[in-house]
């Protein structure tokens, strides 16, 4: 790779989402600043080429994508008077747009990332097209690729994103950070979106590989990218904290030959401590700062199992008392469940399998493979071989992820 | 400014024939309260379920056209410069807090046809 290419494959890894955010205001169309924005990246390869790599690749490229897209919008005026423009505020609009753009060769480039991340994450918009557009717009990662990571054709994955996109446009999803008062509600369905992709990443749906690295990296950028833009706010720390804390553990998950290690069974001294270290300061600060929400319980629950120095040394009553905390702050039944491990550590596997029998009754966990898994470990340490069996089995039938449907067979089989 | 039709959803409508003024109260205090700030462009109050009659291309039915728990009780046209400002609006009607809730749609086309005389009233 050459010195340019480098700089332009970092280029766009760290600042696609700001060079887009930037000129979608002025295009004030997702489809023109993408095309914008892609010309310019592709126009970069050789200028930089020609005069060397500028010192602020993120104003070149901006600057770049604004002039094709004011030079779009004159060329393409009849057109375009026919479209619905994206809803863009009045006092922010650049008067002269052409000679804003060029001033800004020298200015720091305004942040816009906000603006993009919420109306990708809009909830007027399905979730799933929340983490596509995501995907597509803040991370830049091309259609076919996104298709992949919710193992949906190329043009179906094209047309959810078509589809989005015309919403936006149509019902006049403003271009702009909420106010005040509605950013708590909608920073939850941010977080919401970034945790999707990670979680689709860390335990792949379906598929051989556990783990698919793309979109857990991509989850971390933005759950990176988030909290330096809210600089405030606990919960995108939170969040980030846990995704710290889950991933510090990527390379223990699975054996040599990819089979599924358990919590107790993984080799603590290969988790990446400098990640759970980050995290930890994270959640310190974030429980000192605030009454803690559901990605800061979550990250200390996780932190908490990490801490110890083994498996059978972890704090079990602290753990039951922050699953109560997350409970009172959001109650799932998912996390009842997850609470009945520590519980059974506390309480004895009696009473946590009562508990999670009472959780069988909820139908929200039917076909929630997790619930049977966590079942037949409470019925084998209660010397229940045959109840247990039947239990990994029914798990086994509920889970796609090949890695996961192996130790579970390797559970009943044995 | 765009227009938006919200679309009422709840378990009934208040707005029978013999209706008291009582009974309509909270739709009437919204629909004033709508009114004199400006966003209203135009409402309409449906009469309740049973008077619903629907038609597809083999029958002829009495009730919704859809059998659910809400029915669509009302609608009305609002004008706001974006989505976020319609659903600011949209939550304010108090349906959203009594176990029902709107629908926004962004209107395409419309309006009232210019006649002779004014359009007519059910029962009037």
């Amino acid at each position: 790779m050459t010195e340019v290419e480098a700089a332009l494959a970092d280029a766009h890894r760290r600042e696609w989402a700001r060079v887009l955010a930037a000129t979608v205001r002025v295009a004030r169309d997702l489809d023109l600043a993408e095309e914008c924005v892609q010309d310019a990246y592709a126009a970069a390869m050789t200028a930089w080429d020609r005069s060397g790599v500028p010192d602020n690749p993120a104003a070149w490229l901006t600057t770049a994508a604004k002039r094709r897209a004011i030079d779009a919008i004159r060329r393409n005026a009849a057109l375009r008077s026919r479209l619905p423009l994206l809803v863009v505020d009045d006092e922010e609009e650049p008067v002269h747009p052409e000679e804003r753009a060029v001033e800004k060769l020298s200015e720091t480039v305004p942040d816009e990332r906000l603006r993009l991340i919420f109306v990708c994450c809009h909830p007027a918009l399905a979730q799933e097209a929340q983490a596509a557009l995501t995907l597509r717009l803040v991370c830049g990662l091309p259609v076919p690729d996104i298709a992949r990571a919710f193992l949906v054709t190329e043009p179906t994955m094209a047309a959810r994103i078509t589809r989005a996109k015309k919403k936006i446009a149509t019902t006049r999803i403003p271009y702009r950070v909420p106010c005040p008062a509605d950013v708590p509600e909608r920073l939850r369905a941010v977080l919401a979106v970034i945790h999707l992709l990670f979680t689709a990443g860390h335990t792949a749906p379906s598929g051989a590989a556990l783990v698919r690295a793309d979109l857990v990296d991509r989850a971390m950028h933005l759950a990176r990218m988030l909290c330096d833009l809210m600089p405030g706010d606990t919960e995108a720390r939170g969040l980030l904290a846990l995704l710290l804390v889950t991933d510090a553990r990527r390379a223990t998950r699975v054996d040599a030959d990819g089979r599924l290690l358990r919590l107790k069974d993984q080799d603590r001294s290969r988790w990446n401590r400098a990640a759970l270290a980050e995290a930890d300061a994270m959640i310190v600060s974030s429980l000192r700062a605030a009454p803690p929400g559901r990605y800061v319980l979550q990250a200390a629950i996780a932190s908490l199992y990490a801490e110890a120095p083994a498996y059978d040394q972890t704090d079990w009553p602290q753990l039951v008392a922050l699953y109560d905390r997350l409970l009172q702050v959001w109650p799932s039944p998912v996390v009842a469940l997850n609470r009945a491990v520590p519980l059974s550590m506390v309480a004895g596997p009696e009473a946590a399998l009562a508990e999670v029998e009472r959780l069988e009754g909820d139908e929200r966990l039917s076909g929630y493979q997790y619930l049977p898994a966590i079942k037949a470990d409470l019925l084998s340490r209660l010397g229940r071989p045959a109840e247990a069996a039947a239990a990994y089995r029914q798990a086994f039938d509920l889970a796609a992820n090949e890695a996961e449907r192996a130790f579970l067979a390797g559970q009943f089989a044995g | 400014m765009a227009q938006y039709a919200i679309l009422i959803y709840a378990h009934d409508s208040a707005h029978r024939l013999d209706a008291t003024p009582e009974d309509t109260a909270t739709s009437d205090a919204h629909a004033e309260e709508l009114t004199s700030s400006g966003a209203l462009v135009m409402a309409y109050a449906l009469t309740p379920r049973d008077m619903a009659t629907s038609i597809r291309a083999d029958a002829i039915t009495d009730g919704p056209f859809i059998d659910s728990k809400e029915v669509i009780a009302g609608f009305y046209v609002i004008e706001a410069p974006d989505l976020d400002a319609a659903i600011a609006i949209a939550r304010t009607n108090p349906v959203v807090g009594d176990g029902g809730g709107v629908e926004i749609r962004p209107v395409h086309g419309g309006g009232f046809v210019q006649r002779d005389s004014g359009p007519g009233r059910a029962g009037g």
